[in-house]
């Protein structure tokens, strides 16, 4: 395609120096984690077991990756067919958010190479036991669901239709073991109440997780989009982005109700105005996550704007990372009576992440049919219709 | 039939001979600097702590229905009949939820090296097995920390308590604390003093998670059957749309299913 060509010269650019920067960092940070081990490559400590690679890498992972079970849910289950047209971005940053966070794993468990002993040695007592299943089995789903755009891309015709065939189950399958792992991740904590600070300790953990991570679902899928037609010059998906936003405004919404009824339940509402490193941190995480996106979006005029949704959306993403961190890293700062802040080892292996996402999903948009032609500019659209007639049809079931 | 630790703080001496023993046990250095240590950590499982002239002991409490063997996904932690809580490294990945799950802190890890594992006392459970004591109960000069019956040694500690009236803190911890454990603690002092937490409940903790687990089998199907009927429900409204006419399937292109 002629986008890729046009591409192909190397030009040292900001961000190819930043992104050259970042893995260079992280390669040297694996080197030390492997040859001599978390503690020295971390700060963890016994008293501080979880670190930013559970945090960010694990938690934060798999909520920003759970755009592709909500979105798969409204396409093929709910049938709303103009959101066709950002299913693949979305499957794709799904798909690689999952990557990313097996990877993280790789460095934070003590011996990665018994990674696969849950497969074999079972608990089914432990939540932690369920995630590692849901995720391992959902990471199966969305390479599935992810495979018709490489086959298409060979043309392996047989492939495509066998996948197209169990796609509903397929999808079915993926939202349910998603909607079991992200309220998972909250359940892991609930055996902790004596350990977690009361601003986000609660009963109601798995329910937080999952409305945050449909929220959050919504949001990196704006995020996403808005970013893609930037960078890669695409067509804006205005109108679809606008109904994600109307959607984010009725989660979000009832999130924050939730959430503050179960505080003044449990009698927390009065801490929340005592002024205290939790209480910073709460409200940071409470102002980002939802204070300021609602405002933002309660607003027509804003709600309509490409750039508005995107703000917006960008401080959602970063609200409800705040909340997982606060709910790992802010709220055991008080019982342990330790301070928890990662090692540069720990920063570089994480931004080393990072980098290779963004890096991933810039090639797959460029060898792969992730965006519908209509997005292209229409020169490579009379190209790509005069060389492939079969392309059309194919893209009809994008996302398939 | 299910063994326990009674650890009485007003007869013991602070000789630290059980940390030696322990250590011994469990092949581990030990040395004058090691004693000195005022913390359990990888290489000390157990510790006697001094306030003034109080001593206390901090070891694995081997709880009846402990959160380290609930929340470890590969069981590699496991509560026996016999009352140790015994770990199993071949199992363990290394995930340290035990660490972070734990309501005692018990659980430690070697973080210096490259294949890590999880330390923390598991009562001895071969010389349980054997019908030895542990070696902690074993080597104790006064008789402070006694091994025996779990039934035999709740009796016992509440005798103590009520022959001695205003001598102990009216409390056997670990009685009841997280649903009760295999170490008893008496005290003359406060049991927050060495830090042990007193808030904590009397239910098990695993009952917190599993409430919620215990659901899964249920909600699999459920979800399965509400997404599938949705499913079906959105496509037969285009279906008909489509079988009823231009003006539907116009609507229908449009991407509108009503």
């Amino acid at each position: 395609m002629s986008r890729t060509t046009a591409r192909s010269a190397f030009k040292v650019t900001f961000w190819k120096l930043v992104f050259i920067f970042l893995i260079a960092a992280g390669l040297y940070a694996t080197f030390i984690r492997f040859t001599r081990g978390l503690g020295a490559s971390t700060n963890l400590n016994d008293q501080f077991p979880w670190g930013i690679w559970v945090s960010f890498d694990v938690l934060c992972g798999v909520m920003l990756a759970a755009g592709g079970f909500t979105l798969t849910a409204t396409v093929h289950i709910l049938n709303i067919k103009r959101m066709h047209s950002i299913i693949r971005p979305t499957i794709l940053t799904a798909f690689l958010g999952y990557i990313l966070v097996s990877m993280a794993l790789m460095f934070d468990l003590g011996k990665p190479y018994n990674i696969w002993h849950p497969l074999i040695m079972r608990n089914p007592h432990s939540v932690m036991f369920e995630v590692a299943y849901c995720v391992m089995l959902y990471t199966t789903v969305l390479a599935l669901e992810f495979s018709p755009i490489v086959l298409e891309r060979f043309n392996m015709q047989k492939a495509l239709k066998a996948v197209r065939a169990i796609l509903i189950p397929l999808v079915i399958f993926g939202v349910i073991l998603s909607t079991l792992h992200q309220s998972s991740l909250g359940t892991l904590y609930l055996i902790v109440p004596e350990k977690l600070h009361p601003f986000w300790y609660s009963p109601l953990l798995p329910l937080f997780f999952f409305l945050s991570a449909i929220a959050v679902g919504l949001a990196m899928t704006i995020f996403e989009s808005s970013l893609s037609s930037k960078h890669f010059g695409l067509q804006l998906e205005l109108p679809v982005l606008q109904e994600l936003g109307r959607v984010l405004v009725v989660v979000l919404g009832v999130y924050a109700i939730l959430r503050f009824e179960d505080l003044a339940n449990r009698g927390v509402l009065k801490l929340t105005m005592q002024p205290g490193y939790e209480m910073y941190l709460f409200w940071l995480e409470i102002s980002l996550a939802i204070i300021l996106p609602l405002a933002l979006l309660l607003q027509p005029k804003v709600r309509s704007s490409a750039n508005g949704l995107y703000f917006a959306a960008v401080l959602v993403v970063l609200g409800f990372i705040t909340n997982r961190m606060n709910v790992s890293i802010t709220g055991f700062e008080g019982s342990t009576g330790v301070r928890y802040f990662p090692k540069w080892t720990e920063l570089a292996v994480t931004g080393m992440i990072i980098a290779a996402g963004f890096a991933l999903f810039g090639m797959a948009v460029k060898y792969l049919p992730i965006f519908p032609k209509e997005e292209l500019a229409h020169d490579e659209v009379a190209e790509l219709d005069s060389e492939e007639p079969a392309v059309s049809a194919v893209m009809e079931h994008a996302g398939d | 039939m299910s063994k326990a630790l009674l650890y009485d703080s007003t007869v013991c001496i602070g000789c630290k001979q059980c940390e030696q023993a322990c250590a011994e046990q469990n092949h581990l250095a030990y040395n004058d600097a090691i004693a000195a240590e005022e913390i359990q950590s990888d290489h000390k499982m157990t510790v006697v702590l001094t306030r003034g002239e109080k001593f206390m002991r901090r070891l694995c409490m081997n709880c009846n229905d402990p959160s380290c063997a609930s929340v470890c996904p590969v069981g590699a932690l496991k509560k026996t009949a016999l009352g140790p809580v015994t770990y199993d490294a071949s199992k363990c990945m290394g995930c340290r939820y035990c660490m972070v799950a734990c309501p005692f802190s018990v659980p430690k890890y070697e973080w210096g090296k490259l294949v890590p594992k999880v330390q923390k006392c598991t009562m001895c459970p071969d010389r349980v097995a054997q019908g030895k004591p542990t070696a902690c109960a074993e080597i104790c000069p006064t008789g402070a920390t006694k091994f025996g019956e779990r039934d035999d040694l709740i009796a016992e500690a509440q005798q103590r308590i009520h022959d001695n009236p205003g001598k102990y803190v009216d409390h056997i911890y670990g009685l009841q604390e997280v649903g009760g454990t295999s170490v008893f603690l008496l005290s003359a002092v406060p049991f927050e003093t060495f830090g042990y937490r007193t808030n904590l409940s009397k239910d098990p903790m695993p009952m917190l998670t599993y409430r919620v687990l215990s659901h899964i089998p249920d909600f699999v199907p459920l979800g399965g059957m509400v997404l599938g009927g949705l499913w079906w429900i959105t496509h037969r409204r285009e279906e008909v749309a489509l079988a009823e006419g231009p003006k539907a399937a116009d609507d229908k292109k449009n991407g509108r299913t009503r």
